[in-house]
C-alpha cells in the first residue's frame, strides 16, 4: 500500500520542479509514477484524457485524479496539496521580496534556454501517447482536425471536446444497438 | 470583503477554465484587470512572465501572486496579503477538487461500459491534439530567439524521445545551456 506520506514527496518533487506548467507534468509523472510501478500506461492515458476534458487546471486535475488512483480521497487531496505547495511557497517568495526576478541577467539568460525544452517537453509526451494509443483513420482525423481548428481556427477546445462526447457515444450507443439485433458484432471502430 | 470577492472571481475562474493554464489566463485577466481593476496591465504581463518561470502550473502561480497583490496594492500587512494568495489560490483549486473527484468515482464505476469505452477512444486523439496546440502555441519568435533555440529544443527531444534524460534534467540542463551560451 503506498503510504500517503511517500505520495506527499512524489508530488512534491513533481510540483517543485517541473516548470512550463501542467503538460510538461505528463513527463513528470510518467517517469516517477509508471517508473515506480505505481500506475500502469493505460490508466495513465486514461488519466489525462479526463484531466484535460474536465474543467480546471489540467495540472491540478492530473494530481487529483493519479491521487485518487492511487489512494482514494485522501489520495486525491495530499497529492494536490503536495504539487501546488512548492510553486506557492515559491511564487509567495518572488512576490514578497524578488520581484525583481524576472529582470535579473542569469534569470534572463537560464530561460532563454528553458523555453525551447519546454516545447520538447510537450511534444515528447504526446508522441508517446499517440504511440500508446490504438490510433485509427479517424483517430488521426480528429488528432489533426483539433489542432487545425485550435490552432488556425480558434475554435474553443471546449466545443471540440463536447462534440467529440456527443458524436463518440452516440457512435459507441448505435453500434451497441447493432449487436443486440442483430446478435452480430458490426465492428466500425 | 476584499477575500470574499477574491474567492468569488478565482473560484469562478477556476470552474470555466478548460484547457489549461494559458486559457485561463485571459479569463483572468478579463476578472482581475478590466472587471475588478485590481491590477493593471502591466503588472498582469509582469505577474504572466513571472507565473511561467517559476515551477508549477502557470493558473496556481498567478493565482497566488494576483491574490497578494490586491491585498498589498489595497495597503494590507503581510499577514493579510499571505491569506489574500492563500484565498486565491484555494478558490482557482476548489471547483476542479468537487467536479474531478467526482469524476474520478464515476470513472471507477463505468470505466468498462462501452459507451464509456467509446468516448474515450473518441476523447484520446482530440485531448492529444489540444496538447499539440498547446506546443505549437509556444513556437514563438519570443521562444525561439535564434538557430541556437531549435538546436536546444532538438536535442531536448531526443534526449526525452529515447528516454536517455528526464523532464528534470533536461529542465536543468536547458537553464545550463542558456546561461552558457547566452
Amino acid at each position: 500500500m503506498i503510504s500517503l506520506w511517500q505520495i506527499f514527496l512524489v508530488f512534491g518533487k513533481i510540483g517543485a520542479f517541473t516548470i512550463g506548467g501542467g503538460i510538461p507534468m505528463i513527463a513528470a509523472i510518467k517517469s516517477e509514477l509508471v517508473q515506480r510501478g505505481w500506475l500502469n500506461d493505460e490508466d495513465f492515458v486514461d488519466i489525462i484524457t479526463l484531466a484535460q476534458t474536465a474543467p480546471g487546471l489540467f495540472a491540478v486535475n492530473i494530481s487529483i485524479l493519479t491521487g485518487h488512483r492511487l489512494r482514494g480521497t485522501k489520495g486525491s487531496v495530499v497529492a494536490t496539496i503536495a504539487s501546488c505547495l512548492p510553486p506557492f511557497l515559491i511564487i509567495l517568495l518572488v512576490a514578497m521580496f524578488f520581484t525583481n526576478f524576472k529582470d535579473n541577467p542569469y534569470v534572463i539568460k537560464a530561460f532563454k534556454g528553458i523555453r525551447p525544452v519546454v516545447v520538447a517537453l510537450i511534444g515528447v509526451p504526446m508522441i508517446d501517447m499517440l504511440k500508446a494509443t490504438k490510433m485509427r483513420w479517424w483517430s488521426w482525423m480528429v488528432w489533426i482536425a483539433s489542432m487545425v481548428l485550435v490552432c488556425l481556427l480558434s475554435v474553443s477546445p471546449i466545443y471540440i471536446l463536447i462534440c467529440v462526447i456527443v458524436v463518440a457515444a452516440f457512435i459507441s450507443w448505435y453500434n451497441g444497438r447493432q449487436t443486440t439485433d442483430n446478435g452480430q458484432r458490426t465492428t466500425h471502430n | 470583503m476584499i477575500y470574499v470577492e477574491l474567492f468569488l472571481t478565482f473560484f469562478l475562474i477556476g470552474m470555466f477554465t478548460i484547457g489549461g493554464g494559458y486559457a485561463m489566463l485571459s479569463l483572468i485577466q478579463n476578472q482581475v484587470v478590466t472587471v475588478h481593476g485590481w491590477i493593471d496591465d502591466t503588472t498582469f504581463t509582469d505577474i504572466v512572465a513571472i507565473s511561467q518561470m517559476t515551477p508549477g502550473p502557470i493558473g496556481i502561480n498567478s493565482a497566488t501572486y494576483i491574490g497578494y497583490e490586491v491585498l498589498a496594492k489595497a495597503g494590507a500587512s503581510e499577514f493579510m496579503s499571505i491569506l489574500g494568495s492563500f484565498t486565491a489560490t484555494f478558490a482557482v483549486v476548489l471547483p476542479s477538487f468537487i467536479i474531478v473527484l467526482l469524476l474520478a468515482k464515476v470513472y471507477n464505476r463505468w470505466k468498462d461500459h462501452p459507451i464509456f469505452r467509446g468516448v474515450m477512444s473518441g476523447l484520446r486523439p482530440a485531448v492529444l491534439g489540444l496538447i499539440g496546440t498547446a506546443a505549437l502555441s509556444l513556437a514563438t519568435p519570443e521562444n525561439f530567439i535564434d538557430w541556437k533555440s531549435f538546436v536546444i529544443c532538438i536535442v531536448a527531444f531526443i534526449a526525452l524521445y529515447l528516454k536517455k534524460l528526464g523532464p528534470f534534467s533536461v529542465i536543468g540542463l536547458g537553464a545550463l545551456v542558456g546561461l552558457v551560451i547566452y
